[in-house]
């Protein structure tokens, strides 16, 4: 971690993007007080990470990157052990997982074993143990990882509803378009470090402009691109154009250029992404 | 960070417990056939096999001699078995613990907890092996019943050296390396099925200084035949300070292995 810095304010959903390795689960083990952070201050809810470790944990709830339900126990008694942990009582425990089962879609599997569920049942559950202490921070590490779509919505569909309730939600991931929908503001980080921070529109008009338009590859592309003055981005087969005026790009593409495949569209987060972060692979 | 600090805990440790306990409960049947049966097995095998070519040992039958160490072997199996193998598995494929400490709980007390859970498992199985050797006339009550409540200290002291072994494995093969050069070193050599005596002076000095299995069965001993040993108060004494220095050790061990 590197020069970190970030603010997270009461009631909103802030988001962690970055490419593998950024160092996003690294932070939000740093804001559980699991990963002890060597130089610099972290405090949530006021208090500080090395100290407080026993108070703060107790007002989160945590979705982690790797599962890590309970193998030996079956759904419901995954939830009333976990609730065990944070002193709840038993009756008021009992009442809350079926609260929190059906709030995941997931009453019918009381008691089913944890083998038996499918990935996105997984995280499900996860997401309701997460909120089995009512907390006042949520964090999530990559929630909707290799889910299918409906599951992905379902998910979303919570997350926004907890947010109406008035949550503060931390979350990861690397579906753009779910944290552009999702995210009042967000950071793009990469090597430990934040690359960005803004409101996910405001980062895209801030860093590509409101529209793309892609063009084949070839020199006399550029050439005509440089006639006009665009800035542009070549990205092996494809040169992409960032501009706020399609149109009069699109239309000298085809029409003075003659370039046969032109395709114009909006700009979006994960244009400003690839822009920040480079087209390379990570390891 | 020192390997010797002294974990701060609360009462949340027990719950590391229960959750443990619960666990076994589901499945309590099939903890319990082995552990009922194994000290039989040895005691036929043993106990009235071998016992038979031999009239006595320093004045009582071979089977009385041996059913001590029976128990004593039973204590450390259990415990080292459960806070290594068991918790590796815990640990490493399930990953429970780092499902517990995203809870107000602290490694220091998933792993304390761990620990009595391993010397409760001892217990149980000291409650389970007892009635056996008495039905056989084996042991003297009421001092054996006594071996109950010891059974957990002594079961504390294998449960924490084993979670050591636990801290330092790389992967859950490298745990059978303290299983064949310790666990069955001791197993044979702690005057379990021969006295101490017996051996060279040199190596019963080592025994006595290094084995903890070697005390754990003077005092076992000493119980079942309500005679007292020697050295028992000695032995007692050893495996508390040993207790103390592996609890600290193994707690402090995982805190690196898990803290990164
Ligand atoms: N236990 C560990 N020990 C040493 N280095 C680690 C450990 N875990 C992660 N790292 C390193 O720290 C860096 C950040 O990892 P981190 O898991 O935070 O990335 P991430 O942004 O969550 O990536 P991903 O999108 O793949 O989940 C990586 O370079 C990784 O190799
Ligand atoms: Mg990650």
């Amino acid at each position: 971690m590197d020069n970190v810095s970030f603010t997270v304010d009461e009631g909103e959903m802030f988001g962690f993007l970055g490419p593998n390795g950024a160092g996003k689960t690294t932070t939000m083990k740093m804001i559980q007080c699991i990963s002890p952070k060597t130089g610099g201050e972290l405090s949530v809810f006021g208090m500080d990470v090395n100290t407080h470790q026993r108070e703060i944990k107790r007002l989160l709830g945590i979705v982690p990157q790797e599962n890590n339900l309970d193998p030996d126990f079956t759904v419901y008694e995954n939830l009333l052990v976990y609730a065990r942990y944070f002193d709840i009582p038993r009756a008021v425990a009992e009442k809350k997982i079926d609260e929190l089962l059906d709030f995941v879609q997931l009453g019918e599997k009381k008691g089913t074993t944890i083998v038996q569920l499918s990935g996105g049942m997984k995280r499900r559950l996860i997401l309701a143990r997460a909120l089995i202490n009512d907390p006042r921070l949520l964090i999530l590490d990559e929630p909707t990882v290799g889910l299918d779509p409906q599951a992905r919505h379902l998910i979303w569909d919570r997350l926004k509803k907890l947010r109406s309730q008035g949550n503060t939600i931390v979350l990861t991931t690397h579906y753009l378009e779910e944290a552009a929908q999702l995210c009042d503001r967000l950071v793009i980080m990469e090597q430990g470090k934040i690359l960005v921070e803004g409101k996910p529109a405001e980062l895209v008009l801030q860093h590509v402009g409101t529209d793309i338009v892609e063009a084949e590859n070839s020199p006399e592309a550029i050439a005509c691109l440089d006639g006009l003055g665009a800035k542009y981005e070549i990205s092996g087969e494809t040169i992409q154009v960032y501009t706020d005026s399609p149109q009069k790009i699109t239309g000298a593409l085809l029409e003075d250029c003659r370039l046969g495949q032109v395709t114009a569209r909006r700009a979006t987060l994960e244009d400003v992404f690839l822009k920040l972060t480079g087209r390379k692979l990570r390891d | 960070m020192s390997y010797f600090d002294i974990p701060k805990l609360t009462g949340s440790t027990w719950k590391v417990w229960l959750r443990n306990k619960d666990v076994f409960m589901k499945t309590y049947m099939v903890n319990f056939l082995p552990n009922f049966l194994q000290p039989l097995l040895y005691l036929f095998s043993l106990g009235f096999g071998v016992g038979n070519f031999i009239n006595q040992i320093e004045g009582i039958s071979y089977a009385r001699f041996i059913a001590p160490a029976l128990i004593a072997i039973a204590i450390m199996n259990s415990a080292f078995f459960e806070c290594t193998f068991a918790s590796f598995v815990r640990m490493y494929f399930q990953k429970t613990f780092d499902a517990i400490i995203a809870t107000p709980l602290t490694i220091e007390e998933v792993i304390t907890g761990e620990l009595l859970w391993g010397a409760t498992r001892s217990t149980i199985n000291t409650v389970i092996t007892l009635p056996v050797l008495a039905a056989f006339g084996l042991i003297e009550f009421p001092s054996s019943l006594l071996i109950i409540p010891f059974s957990f200290l002594a079961g504390f002291l294998f449960a924490t050296i084993g979670m050591c072994f636990t801290a330092i494995s790389p992967n859950i093969d490298s745990l059978n390396y303290p299983m064949f050069l310790f666990i069955t070193p001791m197993f044979l050599f702690s005057g379990t099925f021969f006295p101490l005596s017996l051996l060279p002076v040199p190596i019963q000095y080592l025994a006595t200084a290094l084995l903890p299995l070697t005390h754990v069965v003077i005092i076992a001993r000493s119980l079942t035949l309500a005679s007292p040993h020697p050295l028992i108060l000695l032995s007692f004494v050893w495996i508390i300070l040993a207790s103390v220095v592996f609890f600290l050790l193994s707690v402090n061990l995982m805190k690196k292995r898990l803290i990164v």
